[in-house]
């Protein structure tokens, strides 16, 4: 079919362009816009209405004009050429190989906007993924086929978390090939090399496909990326049965991004000007995640994306945990007084963790500990809320004790290592020591048995 | 089935909106295919002679010029044997047939029945030939599941007498009946065809009276819901929405429940679908999945399917409601659905109400609650049937005045508060229960009062009593401190702390805590009750608190909501031996008492003898 060209544009307008006289476009195909200077940018077909078409650019609109823009219509969607041989590869936001390397041959292409699984179809996660960080295995646990995102804000040390957890995360007892897709979004050429360097170093790299849409990229184009991302990462999962996990940072730029089309778009916003569709959208995104019956690989999610001013009830935030399974949430104020990881394990929450721990996956005790540790812990951030007003004086014998609980557990459970890779076992030891500081009457939510099996 | 014919062409293309030009007569809410796919889509506005189109798959390649073809009829549900234990998507659409056919992702423009075609039921005539019929009687039986008798009505609108009535093996295009009018025949199969935006029909709605057992402490105790009731749970994330969702359709003492997961996680789909089997029913001894219809439609789904599944749900349980069966209907979230009108509304360009949504949320969301109800059913028999509706709320940052929460508290009779504070406390289910109200309470207590026990309305409210003060104790403790509180006060804390714990407290997750029958419910609270009643005695005859604080006891007490439904006779023991133990404090401290005053006594006398 030969292709049309079109040298119609009628309006630019940001990231859109309005072009008229088209026929036979369809709404989602991918076009190309050539500029002046005879560079050539993607887009797409955002609205169709008669032989009106509204495009969105992936690349800057600098430089384009109306007499001379000529736009192609490609006749499909936007797609990725995926083969085995994209492991170990630095792609573009829309897939394009950018680190020298040749292109990819692929065996498949396939349209970046996926279908959405079979409800029926997926699996149910259930394999506990240990990663070596207590705060999240003893008490927030990571599951394979979950999408668990961190919630953080600038200047915490996010990135060497999410580092941290491709680098050790393992199956108990399992030995499976296993991949990493990385997708950057927005982020800054130190952050993007930061984890680039760190999967050189730790030859990581050769399992590892990375998408790299940095801060001085366009814009637009990030609004492919994730899903750009995600389709190499079901190829790996579904076609060549690995086990992929998917780390997407920032996703906040992400959506501001698509802010930035519907602002274009004159769109009624929904809150802080976020279209009302972002919910959908997101969702999109997230729900690719998961595991599905009969196959072996499987998808989980680790996005990462910045909350601003630390405010969690901020539209991205906020509609991200209703769609993921649970959230690992930073905490400024143990990163100020040095913790790493700064994770604040109360609001932090796994939706999955009851499925993915106890006898035969890690250890029969490890629900009812992570449930004790939790409340002490609680209680003891209470009592010290209420020490700072009355002071230390007006607590009882046992909130001075659960206080003093609540230190030694940032001090001893969470704080570790960035190198530091704890086993379970380890993790659920430090546990059952710091609940010997309180009285064993306090002890209600572990089993007698276990208190007596475990806390020597 | 309805005939399609070429029709009119697409004009415009804007997400899952499309707008067509050419069609003949359509009508509003009239089913169209679009495209030559033919994807399915529903008309929602008419302007000349375009049409706008709610297209309920992913409308990436349409353009102009594409076909779309006209049904003449609505967006309907097939109804008949075969949807106890289905899962469908948002507009009826079997997803586990549709795995069979096109694997594991759902790929556009399936079009697959919602009922088995081949799969023969065995048909039993409660009539016979010569009787004369009307509208809702029943005419036979299908043992749908071991649980469920599937009852074939005359459909409304139709009677006469009996012309024929088969029995036997029937697949559900068959024709079980055929009913003579006049001189018009009418053929009834075994299934039946609905438009899922018309409420089924009715002979008249009844106040409803009596309580849907929950089995969660804190719902059935403190917040009940009456069958034919609505409620609704808002909550930020976390705050276990779902897992409460989830807890009702497991342990209510209703016949069918209708789960609708509407936009939500698919792994929560999975969940159900994994768990819904395996587990037995408390009522009937039977897998709760054979009592039980999915709707999925998760957010990830096309938009338009997700603002359908509601109205598919509803429309199923309507269907078995006027069977006179009790159906308890989740739609988890209504958020998710409210938003997808708010989508709808902006693509075609309305003019916004608040925070973006459509100017009709409130109607909309009013009309929808208002299918719930108790009511009698058409046909002879007075058989009564009742649609509880549970709608989930999610409310954007937890801030419960947002428009949907509003618009939905306007309508809904008992509402249970979420809150995040508790949920990080792992206080679950995280109910608040200063916020939270039922206005079912007088009819549900009048119940109790004759099934239960005549004591309880009395105990909930004096449990609730000492809730409400320790919120007010609890302020007083924030600002000075634990000591500035009297014994009296100090043991109103313990109580209401054990009233939080030991009872409002439920772990889902645990084999027996997770299902308590009411009279559990009234034992437990009644135990947790008893201790502060004998406490406060014991007080008053000098006890220290803090040796009714450390009563070994009060760990008994602790654990009694882990004893079985078979063992009650265990909580008479226990109260007794709560009050033995206090009685037992009270005697010591009045022997103490003496025996200070003797000592005093042999001193002064010791002293006396010195002389």
């Amino acid at each position: 079919m030969a292709i049309k060209e079109y040298l119609t544009v009628k309006e630019i307008v940001g990231p859109l362009l309005l072009v008229e006289g088209v026929e036979g476009a369809k709404y989602g195909e991918l076009v190309e816009v050539e500029f002046p200077d005879g560079s050539v940018g993607l887009g797409n077909v955002l609205e169709v209405s008669e032989d009106r078409v509204l495009i969105q650019s992936f690349e800057e609109t600098r430089g384009l004009d109306v007499a001379n823009t000529k736009i192609r219509f490609r006749g499909r969607g936007l797609e990725l050429g995926v083969s085995r041989d994209i492991l170990g590869r630095v792609f573009d936001g829309l897939g394009r190989p950018i680190d020298g390397g040749p292109e990819i041959i692929p065996d498949a292409r396939l349209s970046i906007s996926g279908n959405p699984i079979n409800p029926y179809a997926r699996d149910y996660p259930s394999d506990f993924i240990q990663t070596g960080i207590s705060a999240i295995d003893g008490l927030n646990p990571l599951v394979r086929g979950q999408k668990l995102p961190i919630f953080s804000g600038s200047g915490l040390p996010h990135s060497r978390i999410a580092a941290q957890i491709a680098r050790q995360s393992a199956v108990l007892g399992k030995e499976e090939e296993f991949s990493v897709v990385f997708a950057a979004m927005g982020i800054t050429f130190e952050e993007a090399n930061y984890f680039i360097s760190e999967f050189k170093r730790t030859a990581a790299i050769e399992r590892t496909v990375l998408f790299v849409n940095l801060a001085d990229d366009p814009a637009i184009e990030r609004i492919a990326t994730p899903r750009v991302a995600l389709t190499a990462a079901e190829y790996l999962a579904f076609e060549l049965g690995m086990h992929v996990l998917v780390i997407l940072t920032d996703m906040t730029y992400y959506c501001e991004a698509l802010r930035e089309v519907s602002a274009a778009r004159k769109e009624v916003p929904g809150r802080r000007g976020y279209p009302g569709y972002l919910y959908t959208d997101l969702a999109t995104i997230y729900e690719r995640a998961g595991r599905i019956k009969d196959e072996r690989g499987s998808i989980t999610q680790i996005p990462i994306l910045s909350m601003p001013e630390d405010d969690k009830t901020h539209p991205i935030p906020d509609l991200t945990g209703y769609i993921t399974e649970g959230q690992i949430i930073l905490s400024r104020e143990l990163h100020r007084r040095g913790i790493y990881p700064p994770i604040d394990v109360l609001p932090s929450l796994s939706r999955l963790k009851e499925k993915g721990i106890g006898e035969g996956k890690t250890r029969e005790d490890h629900s009812n500990l992570s449930n004790q540790l939790f409340s002490a812990y609680a209680r003891g951030k209470e009592a010290k809320e209420l020490a700072v007003i009355l002071g230390e004086a007006a607590l009882s014998d046992v909130d001075k004790l659960y206080a003093k609980f609540s230190d030694e557990f940032e001090d001893r459970f969470v704080r570790q290592g960035e190198f530091e890779n704890r086993t379970i076992e380890e993790t659920l030891a430090i546990g059952w020591d710091l609940l010997r500081m309180l009285p064993r009457a306090e002890l209600k939510r572990v089993k007698r048995e276990q208190i007596e099996k475990y806390m020597k | 089935m309805v005939e399609e014919r070429q029709a009119g062409e697409i004009v415009k293309v804007a997400g899952p909106l499309v707008v067509a030009r050419g069609l003949p007569q359509p009508r509003m809410y009239d089913l169209v295919r679009v495209g030559n796919e033919r994807l399915m889509g529903e008309i929602i506005e008419l302007r000349g002679d375009r049409a706008s189109i709610q297209v309920y798959e992913e409308t990436g390649g349409l353009g102009p010029g594409d076909p779309v073809y006209t049904t003449g009829g609505a967006l309907s549900v097939e109804l008949g044997p075969g949807l106890i234990g289905s899962i469908y998507d948002g507009v009826q659409r079997p997803l586990d047939l549709i795995r069979e056919a096109t694997g594991n992702y759902i790929a556009r423009g399936v079009e697959m029945p919602a009922l088995e075609r081949e799969k023969e039921w065995e048909f039993v005539p409660r009539r016979k030939p010569g009787e004369s019929v009307s509208e809702g009687d029943i005419l036979g039986v299908v043992q749908e599941t071991p649980v469920v008798e599937h009852r074939i009505m005359v459909p409304p609108g139709v009677s006469g007498t009996i012309e024929e009535i088969m029995s036997g093996g029937l697949k559900v295009t068959d024709v079980v009946a055929v009913i003579k009018d006049g001189d018009r025949f009418h053929n009834i199969t075994l299934s039946t065809i609905w438009p899922v935006r018309r409420p089924r029909l009715y002979k008249e709605k009844i106040p409803p009276k009596n309580e849907l057992v929950t089995g969660q402490r804190v719902i059935d105790t403190f917040f009940p819901v009456a069958m034919g009731g609505t409620a609704c749970v808002p909550g930020p994330f976390g705050s276990g929405k779902t897992v409460i969702q989830h807890e009702i359709a497991k342990w209510a003492n209703a016949d069918i429940i209708i789960f609708i997961g509407c936009g939500e996680r698919g792994n929560e789909m999975t969940e159900v679908l994994l768990e819904f089997p395996e587990l037995i029913d408390p009522y009937s001894g039977e897998p709760l999945m054979k009592r039980t219809v999915l709707i999925a439609n998760t957010s990830n789904m096309p938009v338009a399917a997700r603002e359908a599944s509601v109205y598919t749900g509803i429309t199923i349980a309507e269907y078995f409601r006027d069977m006179g069966y009790h159906v308890a209907l989740q739609a988890d979230s209504t958020s998710r659905w409210a938003e997808a009108l708010r989508e709808i509304s902006g693509r075609l360009e309305e003019m916004p109400g608040e925070e973006g949504f459509p100017a009709y949320l409130g109607t909309r969301l009013a009309s929808f609650y208002e299918r719930a109800g108790m009511v009698k059913c058409l046909g002879s028999d007075e058989r009564i049937g009742s649609v509880t509706v549970v709608g989930a709320v999610s409310p954007p940052g937890g801030d419960l005045s947002e428009p949907v929460t509003q618009a939905t508290l306007r309508v809904v009779k008992v509402f249970w508060g979420l809150e995040d504070r508790l949920a990080f406390r792992r206080h679950f289910p995280a109910i608040n229960w200063l916020i939270s109200y039922s206005l079912y309470l007088d009819e549900v207590e009048s119940q109790w009062i004759k099934e239960v026990n005549k004591e309880f309305p009395e105990l909930r409210r004096e449990a609730m009593a000492l809730l409400q003060r320790e919120a007010e104790l609890e302020e007083i403790v924030r600002l000075v401190g634990i000591e500035a509180l009297s014994s009296a006060e100090r043991l109103t804390m313990e109580a209401a702390r054990s009233v939080r714990e030991d009872f409002l407290q439920q772990n889902a997750f645990d084999e027996i805590d997770t299902y308590t029958s009411i009279k559990k419910q009234f034992l437990l609270l009644r135990l947790v009750m008893r201790f502060y009643k004998e406490a406060e005695k014991a007080l008053d005859a000098g006890v220290d608190i803090r040796e009714l604080i450390n009563l070994p006891v009060r760990e008994d007490i602790a654990q009694a909501k882990f004893i079985r439904e078979e063992n009650l006779s265990e909580f008479d023991e226990l109260e007794k031996r709560v009050a033995d133990s206090i009685n037992e404090l009270i005697k010591r401290a009045s022997a103490e008492e003496e025996a200070a005053g003797e000592s005093a006594a042999v001193v002064s006398g010791s002293a006396g003898a010195d002389e």
